[in-house]
Parts: structure tokens; sequence; C-alpha cells
């Protein structure tokens, strides 16, 4: 299969590639992993006219933590160097524990968190990750650069609010203030498949009190649902059986899954209330498959 | 070398878009003109004349198509061939020198790890990344590692065997 015939530019810097997508207007596609991009190119569900590659974009393929521990990673961090970095081992236990299982591990070495993000699928499991966890997304445009909360960043199914002229250039994860748990389960038919049913836990105690959570559920509707009533749930309690149990209720309630070949509606539901109890009842946060 | 493009009769023949790129493939330097639509795995197999690396799905599942681009396996199908421009390629034909098998093949031939072999040269590609970096892994590791290449046929079972087969070889050889 091939994509439709388009423009390829491979610009040296940030400025030109702005350029590039201001003049390219509405049919402009940015590439930077393309582990999405690329086959919805080929099944003619994208045809842009223009694509502009950033992997020859320097100074984008980090992630590291400022002094005040907030995270930031570059547009051009792949999925890879995230599932091995000592440094999310250590200080985020969530996205530790789902960066295994993203895609498959080829997948893996090409694609990028925050092209997952702009991708914006309902199934993408990083979608709900940032979420639980406050994060947000920096654009740069010809105007200079704002930064979007990842909970107004998607509109719809493969929606985002980027401009046509901006380029995602790095994800935030917010410091903790208090001490961070929490995980991502996923429910699988198959090793690298996308989720049936995924669940993102961001939880920060003080003196075993809640002081914030986060709670997001992957592939349960049309994007990515932020389980708000379930988080706030928690906020000011300790973490037991009757709160957890609430959180658990309360996250399935928001949930909107349909049934389909993946499993019924039901069962779904069922599984998302599984998952955050089981995520918010272990203590360590350690990366678990869920399959 | 000769990469023949479909014509849409829409355009004149200049307007095509056409890049030159330079790449590496199997240790050899090579220059060639692409049009951006190409992917990788059409260059190789198309353009570069080498067909081990094979087409399955097509759709980014099987990994059938893996090759190494600086070392890291890759879905060829699903990279563009100007983006290999400045890489390194290697391909299931980099394996083998023109005297002795690589470990993996060897592997491969003695513990029956293929029965219709065409998931075989991405399943090398992968599990050639893991030993480069993981010389001694796990039953458990060598199936993570091949988790992004599908294998209608064997169960994965021999697979697995000749993968830690190969890993045996290659760190005896090492001593």
């Amino acid at each position: 299969m091939y994509p439709s015939r388009f423009r390829y530019e491979a610009p040296r810097t940030l400025d030109e590639a702005i350029t590039l997508l201001r003049d390219g207007g509405d049919y402009a596609k940015v590439l930077a992993g393309g582990q999405s991009l690329v086959p919805l190119m080929k099944l003619r569900f994208a045809s842009p006219e223009l694509i502009v590659d950033i992997n020859n974009l320097p100074g984008l393929a980090y992630h590291r933590a400022d002094p005040d521990g907030t995270l930031r990673i570059g547009a051009l961090c792949r999925h890879v160097d995230l599932e091995r970095s000592a440094l999310l081992a250590s200080t985020q236990p969530t996205m530790a524990a789902a960066a295994p299982l993203i895609a498959d591990p080829i997948v893996r070495n090409r694609g990028t968190l925050v092209g997952s993000l702009c991708h914006a699928d309902p199934q993408g499991d990083w979608a709900s990750v940032v979420l639980a966890l406050g994060g947000s997304l920096i654009a740069q445009g010809p105007g200079g650069r704002r930064t979007i909360p990842v909970a107004d960043f998607v509109t719809g199914p493969f929606q985002n609010v980027l401009e046509p002229d901006e380029i995602a250039v790095e994800a935030v994860i917010p410091a903790a203030q208090g001490v961070r748990s929490g995980g991502y389960l996923k429910l699988e038919r198959r090793v690298g498949d996308f989720a049936t049913v995924g669940v993102a836990v961001a939880v920060e105690t003080s003196a075993q009190t809640v002081t914030r959570a986060g709670i997001a559920l992957t592939g349960v509707g049309g994007s990515t649902i932020g389980a708000t009533a379930a988080a706030e749930a928690l906020v000011g309690q300790p973490l037991s059986a009757q709160t957890i149990g609430q959180a658990a209720g309360l996250a399935a309630e928001v949930a909107r899954p349909r049934t389909d070949h993946r499993g019924s509606a039901e069962y779904k539901r069922h599984m998302v209330a599984t998952f955050v109890e089981r995520l918010l009842s272990r203590s360590d946060g350690t990366a678990e498959r869920a399959a | 070398m000769t990469i023949v493009y479909e014509d849409h009769g829409d355009e004149a023949a200049t307007e095509v878009p056409v890049r030159r790129i330079r790449f590496t493939i199997n240790g050899a330097k090579k220059i060639a003109e692409v049009e951006p639509r190409l992917l990788l795995s059409h260059l190789i197999r198309q353009g570069v004349g080498l067909t081990g690396t094979h087409m399955g799905c097509d759709t980014t599942n099987c990994g059938a198509c893996t090759v190494l681009v600086d070392g890291l396996p890759v879905k060829s199908c699903t990279m563009l061939a100007v983006q290999a421009d400045g890489h390194e390629i290697t391909t299931v034909e980099g394996l083998a020198t023109a005297s002795e098998l690589h470990p993996l093949q060897e592997g491969f031939k003695e513990e029956h790890g293929l029965q219709c072999g065409f998931c075989t040269p991405g399943m090398m590609m992968a599990a050639k990344a893991l030993l480069d970096v993981n010389p001694d892994p796990s039953e458990e590791e060598v199936r993570w590692a091949l988790s992004g290449n599908l294998c209608r046929c064997t169960g994965y079972q021999n697979i697995v065997k000749s993968v830690l087969w190969a890993a045996d070889k290659l760190r005896s050889g090492a001593i």
C-alpha cells in the first residue's frame, strides 16, 4: 500500500518547520515517529499534501526533570526511551507502568509520546496517563509558545486544538507535591493490541491522606475519559477499602464502553472498576501486565 | 537502480516530487532517488533488490518487514524511504558473512525455528537487536522482545529456543 502523493520537507530548525506548516495550511501534517500517521496515510484515511518531518530538528529527543521535579518530554522522545528510563522508574510510577505496554517493542523504537497525544486516538494509552497526571502540552507557532492542559487538548476522536501552523514540542508533567503512587493497567486481547480497557491512576499522598488524585480511562468511549468525580472523591481521604470502592464505582459510571469484538459494554465497565480498585490497592505502584 | 512510479496521468513527470537520499545498507553506501511516499520496505526490496525483507501485513502488525535502522529494529513498511537519508540499514542479508551463517541463522536451523519461513527475517532482526543489548536474555525477555513479530506456524516455542541457542553460541564465542 502506498500513501497518496505528497510533498516532503525535512527542516533543520523549528522556525523553518513552522514556516512550512504556515504555508502548507490545512493540508500539512507533522511527521515524528510516524507509527500512527504512516499507517493512516497508507490506508488513505489521511492524505496530507505536505509532510513536515521533524526528525532532523535538534534538541527534541529529551526527557528530563527540572530541579523542582517537573518532568519535560520532548517531541522526539521515543516510547523506548521512556520504557528504559531510570528517571521514570524512580519518580513516575504511572508512566513507568504504561511505557512497556505501548504498542509493541518495534513500534516503541519509533513512536513518540508527544505524537501519540497529538494523534488523539481514544485508545491511546499515553493520553490517559498524562491526563491522570494533570499534564499539559507546549505548542509552538509563529506567535510563540502556549501551554495547553491535556484535559483541554483533545476535542474528539483524532482531533486536537493545535492550529495548522503549530507544533507540539513538549509534554509537561507537574511535580508531585506528596508521595506519588499509581500505575497503568491495560486489558488487551493479545500483546501489542489496542486496549480493550485501560486505566491510569496517579495519586499523591501526604501523611496517609490523598492530596491529589487523577484517574483516566482508555478505550471505553469516544475519547480518553477523565474520571474526575472518582478522583475528587479520594482527595482528603485515606486510601481505605471504602474510599477505593467508592472511586472504582464512580470511575465505572463515567465509562462509555460499547459492545464490540473486544468484549461487551458490561464487561468493560466491570473491568474499569476492577482496575481502579486494583491500582489504588497497590501501594508499590510497580508495573504489572494486565492481560 | 530504477524504481518505477505509478503514473496517474494528472501531472507532468517532472512534477512528481523526487528526492535524492544517501544511506548505507549492510555496509554498502548507496544513493537513491525516491518519491517521498515510497516506503523503506519498497526501497529495500524493489530499489536495492534485497528481497530477504518480507512484506507481511503491510499494516504495522506483523513485523515480517523488520530491519535495523542505526541498530534499532523498525517495521520498514511504516517508515518512509526518504527518512533513511543519512542512516544505516541492516537487513537479514547483512547477518551472514560470505563463508559463515550468523549464530541466529544457525540457531533457527538447529532448533527448527521456522516452518514456512515468512516471518523469519523479521524475527531474526528483532532478535539481533535484543542480543546486541542483552547477550544473556531469559526466555521471558526473548518473548517480550519478539512480541511485535507474528508467526502463524510455529507457536513460537522453537523460535524462542533458536534465539536462546544463538545467545549461547555468541557468548561462548565471545569468551
